[in-house]
């Protein structure tokens, strides 16, 4: 080993640094946001340019019901990491699978309208832009609900078999903030699709 | 780790090992160190065959009417020759130096997540490949052609299937995606290892400018190779989905996927250049023996270059024919972004002026580049104004432009960072006379090359011509371009042979042979697989010479 590989100064210093976990979930939802951007921009850029029908304002129907699902998901999340920071495992587990049936709940209404314009008003991605457009904006959102849902899933299956402690809470609350970060792209992508450019 | 920890000490045994299990521990490794090394491996071998594309290219345009290759293989060299150099050389050369320091500057002792680094790396590997598979997987019909040829931009609607048939381009696009994916999550990685693994005392305002530098680099990574990521996945639908995005019988928009390209496709220079300046930031001080000049204002400088950075893209597209206020917007956000430039050049002059300048090879290069980087940003400065543009945008100016600053620029940057730590990562110094010879054939073979192009620019060749009618006044000079890059091309063969026999047979460099003051060289050369016995504590910028100078430490002035 080398001479100076002794610590250099003997005076110790206060030293805290982020939770690297939070700090790399940050990172990726600062590129995730990136993506969504130009997937938004290509909306609004196309929105009303279709050269044929069907259009928006035809077709599409505002889903409150599944939205709410959604966003009342990020609250469940958070108190269930909030039960989890103070041990409480069974309401963590309890409102950690509320929250999987209201992500999957919105999974399921996205599924019924995209079966309900594919088979009932013709609308697919290679329709018009507007179906281009659309399919990929929504989609994009859907996979990120899908692989959250994964993550969420996992995350159970651990609790049930009592793995999940309030050591794990750092990690879970990196996997809630991936969970707001997909709530929060919905508000944007509902704004867009269902009120801006209908 | 542990495995790799394992091997380190069969290794200081001395016993012989098969092959295969050497191989499986670089295969499965999560230590930086060896990611770094095969991001750079990985990179050298691209490098290699971007080179033979570019080779083959000046071959062809070496006299007017040649026909050394076909116009089919002529526009798959340039498409290959971009794509290769762009992202599977530069990109993952940069990548590996950062894995390689960034926790060694810091005193850690990996990075943040060791498995992601591996994941990232092998995701940008396997792009490389599917990249290359194209030249036996390409020709999905008979005559489709094989490798991408749709150029680096890949303009709509060239890339449409009616114009792009065959798998060509999907190759193009999902190895692009692929390795995207690759570097966001190094980007992710180099952040937070940044922000949450530093040494006790290593304040960011005391970290070194490489870091600090990479840290700017990774957070433009996560807002500019994004945009591309999501354009492929637009180019994608469109191809196989029936989507329409950059279909304009559909009403869609080529000029969107410009927009899209080069939102990324600015800043992608800038994620190139910065690593850049942060090797010339580390190497020009300890070759000058002095400190940094103005350490704060360089940080400031990055940080601005990368803000404005995200607002020039349509600089690439003056001729498309946007709005006068567009062009009027782009050409102000073009000029502005020299400012923060211009000052880091003057702060490492500042650097220099005055100091014990000691003329090794990587500071050589380091020289090298401050002068022809100047350069190539003057011409950048040219090209930024609208209607100078208007006249030479597609030509050979735009080439020689931005290989001024790649070559010029970057290049020389890298092989000042290839002779600087080379004896950190291998324990061996590299031969100072081939590194001279190397150094002085590059720089003529460079000049030679990239001089000179800008004058045919001038007088109208058209980049990406696959032959050229004589007496255009074309002919001598790309006669001379062609003899400096094989004036290149034997600089680089030096070079190698310098890796190799300097690797073998060089003398050992020992903890520190620069007299340098970051942390990388507190360690033996090669490092530990564990970096540090203990981690260190630090109390200025310089903590090797505090440990030197006890009698006058930095720690007392800052």
């Amino acid at each position: 080993m080398s001479v100076f590989a002794r610590p250099i100064t003997q005076t110790p210093v206060a030293w805290t640094l982020p939770y690297r976990g939070t700090v790399g979930m940050a990172s990726l939802i600062v590129a995730e946001s990136a993506i969504f951007t130009i997937f938004v921009v290509a909306y609004l850029f196309y929105a009303g340019k279709s050269l044929t029908g069907p259009t928006p304002g035809e077709v599409l129907e505002t889903p409150i019901f599944y939205t709410i699902c959604l966003l009342s998901s990020s609250l469940t999340i958070h108190f269930a990491s909030r039960f989890l920071e103070r041990g409480k495992r069974g309401a963590f587990l309890g409102l950690w699978v509320l929250t999987i049936v209201l992500g999957a709940l919105f999974l399921f209404g996205t599924g019924q309208e995209w079966h309900r314009l594919i088979y009932e008003r013709g609308l697919t991605i290679s329709t018009n832009l507007f179906g281009t457009t659309y399919y990929s904006l929504v989609g994009l959102h859907a996979f990120h609900v899908t692989a959250g849902l994964l993550m969420l899933s996992i995350v159970f299956l651990f609790g049930l078999a009592g793995r999940v402690g309030r050591e794990q809470s750092d990690r879970v609350n990196v996997l809630s903030l991936y969970w707001h970060f997909v709530d929060a792209v919905w508000v944007v992508v509902f704004t867009v699709v269902y009120v801006v450019a209908r | 780790m542990s495995s790799d920890a394992m091997a380190l000490q069969t290794a200081e045994v001395g016993g012989a090992r098969p092959w295969v299990q050497t191989l499986h521990e670089w295969v499965t490794t999560v230590d930086h160190k060896r990611l770094g090394i095969l991001y750079i491996l990985f990179a050298l071998l691209f490098l290699v065959i971007g080179g033979i594309e570019a080779t083959i290219i000046r071959i062809q345009l070496m006299r007017p009417h040649n026909d050394f290759v076909s116009p089919q293989v002529f526009n798959r060299m340039f498409t290959m020759h971009g794509t290769t150099m762009i992202f599977f050389v530069i990109m993952p050369v940069m990548f590996g130096f950062a894995n390689y320091l960034v926790p060694l500057m810091i005193g850690a002792r990996d990075m943040a997540f060791p498995r992601l680094n591996a994941f990232s790396f092998w995701l940008t590997a396997f792009g490389g490949c599917l990249l290359y598979f194209s030249l036996i997987g390409g020709s999905g019909l008979y005559g489709a052609g094989n490798a991408p040829d749709v150029g680096w931009w890949a303009y709509a609607p060239l890339t449409s299937r009616a114009f792009s048939p065959g798998h060509s381009s999907d190759y193009w696009t999902i190895a692009l995606l692929v390795s995207g994916f690759g570097s966001i999550g190094t980007a992710i990685n180099i952040i937070a290892t940044i922000l949450c693994m530093r040494c006790s005392g290593m304040k960011l305002g005391r970290m070194p400018l490489l870091a600090w530098l990479n840290l700017v680099m990774a957070g433009l990574v996560l807002i500019s190779i994004t945009p591309l990521s999501a354009a492929q996945i637009m180019l994608l639908v469109d191809r196989y989905l029936g989507g329409h995005f950059f279909d304009t019988q559909a009403g869609g928009s080529a000029a969107l996927w410009m927009h899209f390209f080069w939102i990324f496709g600015h800043p992608e220079v800038y994620i190139l250049v910065i690593p850049a300046f942060a090797f010339a930031s580390e190497i020009i001080p300890v070759f000058s023996r002095k400190p940094i000049f103005g350490y704060p204002v360089m940080v400031a400088a990055t940080v601005c270059i990368a803000f404005v950075s995200l607002s020039v893209w349509a600089h690439h597209m003056f001729s498309i024919g946007m709005s006068s206020y567009s062009n009027s917007f782009f050409v102000l956000t073009t000029m502005v972004i020299a400012v923060p430039t211009g000052i880091k050049i003057f702060n490492w002059l500042g650097t220099m002026w005055g100091g014990k300048i000691q003329f090794k090879t990587p500071m050589l290069f380091c020289i090298g580049f401050l002068f022809q980087f100047l350069i190539a940003g003057l011409t950048g400065i040219m090209q930024g104004a609208a209607p100078f543009d208007w006249q030479l945008t597609g030509s050979y100016f735009v080439v020689a432009h931005f290989h001024y600053v790649i070559v010029g620029g970057i290049m020389f940057c890298l092989f000042g960072a290839f002779y600087y730590w080379f004896p950190k990562v291998s324990g061996r110094m590299l031969n100072e006379t081939l590194g001279k010879l190397h150094f002085w054939l590059f720089l003529i073979g460079f000049h030679m090359t990239f001089d000179t192009m800008h004058i045919p620019g001038v007088l109208g060749m058209p980049r990406r011509i696959y032959t050229y009618e004589p007496g255009r006044g074309w002919d001598i000079w790309n006669l001379i371009v062609t003899i400096g890059a094989f004036i290149q091309g034997v600089a680089i063969l030096v070079f190698v042979a310098n890796l190799i026999f300097s690797y073998l047979r060089g003398p050992k460099a020992g903890n520190d042979p620069w007299d340098a003051w970051t942390l990388e060289w507190s360690v033996s050369s090669p490092p530990p697989a564990y970096n540090f016995a203990s981690i260190p504590t630090v109390a200025s910028r310089r903590p090797l010479w505090d440990q030197k100078h006890p009698e006058d430490p930095d720690s007392r002035y800052e």
